[in-house]
């Protein structure tokens, strides 16, 4: 029953994104543009730094591509799916779609990180899976609290200040457990810190699936 | 008047703290020196943020569960008198680092964590005044209080823990359990705590009842 309706509203949102085409190359485009004006500014950048502006870079791209995850849906539209299906299919419906859609930008990114400032890494391999790890992190994040400012009927911007505090801590543990991938840098703990990742994740995922319901009822 | 017994033991505590925490005798130790004195002002200032915060988070699930302003109000006050609490222990902190850290600022794990969670609820208070229907604002900041405080607790407690630190009983410096005359701090110590703590209980309940009477007035006049 469950699995139905999150298949039904994972289909609407693909739907709705490939019907709006624009939102999506337009997220593409402004991935596209940062990574040029870093090209731009900076030119190749050493390891450390280059590991720094990818999370930068991934955090601004997370913010705006997941904001319309519920900043898009209307009032009305709400009413709507509130009478058709349960808060939690709703809210995991969303949490998928927006997964999906960081991965892909994330993967975009990194892409053109390597394209246009150089590969100083060491272990590609794993820090492309670092790099889907934190997109899903962003992304869950920003997707539960884009349902917030959505109901408080405010913009993106105020989804960023809820934010911001919030992942701080996440990209600090995925810019240490990335140095991983370079050089020969000794990350003490790294087990330890790839575990308190998973488990915040989880943590954030329960939260979501437990307080939206009440997000949900007027 | 309403002065029960806790108020009372909260006046008492503090002036006891307050006169014991600059007469008493403490430890000399290098470095620290007389400044391990702060363990009386700087550290309760946390313990009580936390309880503060526990308080607006209990209360905040209450309101989810019963849909009863009151608790709302007094999940806000509590989280707001928690915020002065954290500001006071951020500015003790910083004073304290000045002399036996050389800075007021070191980027120190456990400062980084405490800076965000003053964030997280900063941020609540943004959120909080943006809304101006009582009863969705009541609603979405309880979500987002039972959502800042459950993450809070892995952020200050599991973060700094995994790097080192330079507060006193981390990476390698001593704690001051590690001193044997540690006992004549303890006995001002823990009277501060709940000092303090009751003082900022006390203080957050006034806040409510100000709080609610400004809300009654509003809706029954």
């Amino acid at each position: 029953m469950m699995l139905v309706a999150v298949t039904a509203l994972l289909k609407k949102d693909l739907l709705i994104e490939w019907r709006k085409k624009h939102t999506f190359f337009g997220v593409m485009l402004y991935v596209a543009a940062t990574v040029f004006v870093i090209n731009l500014m900076n030119g190749q950048a050493e390891a450390s730094m280059w590991n720094v502006l990818f999370w930068i870079t991934q955090l601004f791209v997370a913010i705006n591509s997941v904001a319309k995850s519920f900043l898009q849906e209307s009032e009305e539209r709400f009413r709507y799916y509130y009478t058709i299906t349960t808060p939690q299919a709703f809210m995991l419906a969303k949490l998928i779609y927006s997964v999906g859609l960081q991965l892909i930008m994330s993967l975009i990114t990194l892409l053109l990180f390597h394209i246009l400032l150089g590969s100083p890494l060491e272990n590609n391999l794993l820090f492309t899976a670092l790099a889907a790890l934190g997109g899903t992190s962003l992304s869950i994040v920003f997707t539960f609290l884009s349902a917030i400012a959505a109901k408080a009927q405010q913009n993106a911007s105020l989804m960023a200040i809820l934010g911001f505090p919030i992942v701080a801590p996440i990209l600090l543990i995925l810019s240490r457990l990335a140095l991983k991938t370079m050089n020969t840098v000794v990350v003490n703990g790294w087990w330890g810190l790839f575990m308190v990742l998973i488990l915040l994740n989880i943590l954030i995922i329960g939260l979501s699936l437990i307080l939206f319901p009440f997000l949900w009822k007027e | 008047m309403r002065l029960r017994w806790w108020k009372l033991l909260s006046i008492v505590l503090v002036f006891y703290t307050l006169y014991f925490g600059l007469m008493g005798e403490v430890p000399s130790k290098d470095i620290l020196n007389e400044t391990i004195r702060n363990l009386y002002y700087h550290v309760p200032m946390w313990f009580c943020m936390i309880l503060l915060f526990a308080y607006a988070f209990a209360y905040a699930i209450r309101y989810l569960s019963s849909n009863n302003i009151q608790y709302d109000l007094k999940s806000a006050a509590f989280n707001k008198v928690g915020i002065v609490f954290s500001v006071l222990g951020m500015v003790t902190g910083m004073e304290w680092a000045t002399y036996t850290w050389g800075e007021p600022w070191s980027n120190d794990p456990k400062q980084l964590g405490t800076a965000l969670c003053m964030l997280i609820y900063f941020a609540y208070l943004v959120l909080r005044n943006g809304i101006k229907d009582d009863e969705k604002r009541a609603k979405i900041s309880a979500v987002y209080t039972i959502f800042a405080f459950s993450l809070m607790i892995p952020l200050i407690f599991v973060l700094p823990r995994m790097v080192d630190s330079l507060h006193p009983g981390n990476g390698g410096n001593p704690g001051f359990n590690a001193y044997d005359l540690d006992n004549r701090m303890r006995m001002i110590f823990y009277p501060a705590v709940i000092g303090w703590f009751l003082l900022g209980k006390w203080i957050s309940e006034l806040k409510y009842r100000t709080d609610i009477l400004h809300y009654k007035k509003l809706y029954n006049e």
